[in-house]
């Protein structure tokens, strides 16, 4: 017999967890013994609970492991939810183990206790109170089934503190049925008939991936299928990689900053190929406002309900991405051939690339795009980039050219600024010898700056890269373009010394505030400073904005184009 | 339109605010929403009406089916079924009051299953519309108070909602 906290320990190790971030306080004090007497599972010790959740959920963006947090009840909890919506919103598996007061002093308002499973019912894939040492191994291998199968997401599991003192035998069940929870893989054969049926008839097709494309690692088949059809590609914010961006048939993003390309040819093309995309506000706009009368959607996704949620499909495929794909590219034998029409939409869409969007102002001052185009060069295209929310990281998605799945680490759902250094220690965590870059602003990153003190501890190299405009830059954009350039409270004075601070955590800071600077800084970061974490302050035009934009309820083709301006 | 929307859920703690917290972060309504367990412990059954056009019901039972602990949805007015409601209404019997009451209760097949000297409690069972009217055909000023449980129905004949 062993106890609660060695059981949750050894469910880890089971589970092959190589490391967890986290918190220790009260009710977690005998997992944290349990965790003490063993080296299997390593521990980060955050500097802040959501820092912990943040951390987790980009060890699961950036590898194929399920990511781990640890976390004491009351504030430990109430600290994580922030991550844990973020987590949500973007389908990432992710497994919170929380501690919480003894099972007799539940619901008595005790010292650090809240109402867990009730704080983060709406924001989890699911969630558990243990109420028996017995169920604890079943419940916890339960955890990692659901967080990890169907459409992913984070489960929290909520353990008492005396039942992590209780002893039990141990048994860790191998796999686990479910009556209530069997997610769907195999698509609908006929449905996937019909799906090849109108992939020949398409005169102006497009494939349009998100997210999903990334999770399921679906990448090499999308790109497979997508060279056999020579249709146009464009991947959502959070499906970047999900196609190589460098190829020819890659139109870019989409969406309220996409490319002008890619917004035109979603917007008239005649059969969208949705894979793994949800069809998000921020994507395309307002539905009213969205294609034509006839156009015919076909959408593969996991999770039925993302499908006809906010644009109708005439072919829905609820399936694993990456098996429905395998069945599409088998049924396209030879007989196969798609419309010599789409030899002209594609003529139309290199028109559409001549108005060439992403060109951008020159100053005598940083442009923000120069830096990531340098970031870029400087990395070989090869590093994960993490951001916070705002405009920098708009500027890494469209600038920084992803030709591999889970090297763009982000906040897409949620819009979470504070993610991007956290993101760089999970990233880190499960990529060891791997480029980081945190792509940031000088809002974002004092959101969750304390982790710096985190990177020192366990020497974690991530390339802080703050775009620091003194501005809340997307606020400030919006207000600049909709509230008649009434900045309210945009403007960030009092900023610290980020070089000073850098330094006072034992890292290298840099500023740097001529464009000439920006590639040889880069560099000497990159090279010299490999192991170290960098904080790099980019004093930048202070002008610049985000562009293309489709203004909030706007449809796709109202873009406002930086040449307008 | 109205739905009938029948849920087994596993009769666990929190399964019914799981449901509840969906409908509200979700913007659905809920009409009347009645739970208990079924002739299996270990399930429970649900049955909530909700108004919504089709689209919305799409959703509704989709991200009901989305709910972990949520075993099997059926929108039961998609096909034949029947629905009951239970009413226990308190109502002032007295003088010439206590006999029309009486009779007002068998007009509507109801049941008085408790009297004093002033009042009486009328049990009525039968579709929503059913107890709308029996209240409706009472003087309001004779009705004190009012409990139902919200509807409940199951299929006919072979349509059976079991896992």
């Amino acid at each position: 017999m062993i106890s609660g906290a060695e059981i949750v320990i050894r469910c880890l190790q089971e589970e092959k967890v190589d490391c967890v971030f986290g918190y220790p306080g009260g009710s977690v004090l005998h997992i944290y013994d349990a965790l003490f007497k063993q080296d299997q599972v390593k521990h980060v010790l955050v500097r802040h609970e959501q820092a912990a959740v943040h951390a987790a959920d980009a060890y699961s963006r950036s590898s194929q492991k399920i990511g781990v947090a640890l976390v004491t009840s009351g504030p430990g909890v109430t600290n994580t939810v922030t991550g844990i919506a973020t987590a949500y919103m973007d389908s990432i598996p992710m497994v919170v183990l929380c501690g919480q007061v003894p099972t007799q002093y539940i619901g008595q308002d005790a010292f650090q206790e809240c109402d867990t499973v009730g704080i983060t019912r709406p924001c989890v894939k699911h969630n558990f109170l243990v109420k028996d040492v017995k169920d604890l191994a079943v419940t916890i291998k339960k955890a990692f089934h659901i967080a990890s199968t169907g459409r992913p997401g984070p489960v929290v599991v909520d353990i008492p503190k005396d039942i992590t003192a209780q002893l039990c035998e141990f048994d860790y069940p191998k796999t686990i049925q479910m009556r209530s929870y069997n997610p769907v893989v195999k698509g609908h054969l006929g449905q996937i008939k019909k799906a090849v049926q109108l992939l020949q008839e398409a005169k102006r097709p497009i494939i349009y991936t998100g997210g999903g494309v990334i999770l399921s690692d679906a990448a090499p088949k999308l790109t497979e299928l997508a060279r056999k059809l020579n249709f146009p590609v464009t991947n959502t914010l959070m499906g970047l990689g999900g196609y190589p961006a460098t190829d020819r048939q890659f139109v870019g993003m989409l969406g309220m900053h996409g490319t002008f390309e890619a917004n035109n040819a979603m917007h008239y093309a005649d059969v969208i190929l949705a894979i793994g995309a949800r069809f998000d506000d921020r994507v395309i706009g307002n539905p009213e406002h969205f294609g034509g009368e006839k156009r015919r959607v076909i959408h593969i996704d996991i999770d039925p309900s993302s499908i006809s949620k906010r644009v109708k499909v005439d072919v829905p495929i609820v399936g694993n991405v990456p098996d429905v794909i395998d069945e599409i590219i088998k049924l396209m034998d030879s007989n196969f051939k798609t419309d010599p029409e789409v030899a002209g939409w594609w003529k139309q869409i290199d028109e559409w690339r001549g108005r060439d969007s992403l060109r951008y102002r020159q100053s005598e001052h940083i442009m923000p795009q120069y830096v990531i185009e340098k970031l870029y060069e400087v990395t070989g295209g090869d590093a994960f980039i993490t951001s916070d929310v705002g405009q920098h990281q708009m500027f890494a998605a469209q600038y920084y050219k992803f030709d591999k799945p889970r090297r763009w680490i982000n906040s897409g759902g949620l819009g979470t600024m504070g993610v991007g250094l956290p993101y760089g220690m999970g990233v880190l965590m499960a990529n060891p010898d791997a480029q980081v870059a945190c792509v940031t602003g000088e809002g974002s990153i004092q959101m969750c700056i304390q982790e710096m003190s985190t990177c020192k501890q366990y020497g974690l190299p991530v390339k802080i890269i703050n775009l620091n405009n003194g501005m809340l830059g997307m606020v400030r954009q919006w207000q600049e373009m909709f509230y008649s350039k009434r900045y309210s409270q945009s403007y960030v004075t009092s900023l610290p010394d980020f070089v000073k601070l850098a330094e006072a955590y034992g890292h290298v800071g840099m500023k740097i505030e001529r464009p000439e600077d920006v590639e040889p800084a880069l560099r000497k970061a990159f090279t010299e400073h490999k192991n170290d974490l960098v904080f790099m302050d980019f004093i930048i035009d202070p002008r610049a904005n985000v562009f293309p934009m489709v203004a909030a309820g706007k449809g796709l083709t109202e873009m406002i184009l930086a040449e307008d301006l | 339109m109205r739905h009938i929307i029948s849920i087994l859920i596993e009769n666990e703690s929190g399964a019914l605010s799981r449901v509840a917290g969906l409908f509200s972060a979700r913007g659905y309504n809920i009409e009347t929403l009645t739970v208990a367990p079924t002739e299996d412990p270990s399930l429970s059954r649900m049955t909530i009406l909700t108004w919504g056009s089709d689209e919305v019901l799409e959703q509704i039972t989709k991200q009901l089916n989305k709910l972990v602990d949520v075993v099997k949805v059926v929108d039961l007015s998609e096909a034949a079924h029947v629905e009951r409601e239970l009413m226990l209404i308190k109502v002032r019997a007295t003088g010439k009051d206590r006999e029309e009451m009486k009779r007002m209760a068998d007009i509507f097949r109801g049941r008085i299953i408790d009297v004093t000297e002033s009042t009486y409690v009328i049990e009525l069972t039968g579709a929503s519309s059913k107890l709308d009217s029996f209240i409706a055909a009472l003087d309001a000023g004779l009705i004190l108070e009012t409990v139902r449980t919200g509807v409940c129905g199951i299929g006919r004949g072979d349509r059976i909602l079991k896992v």
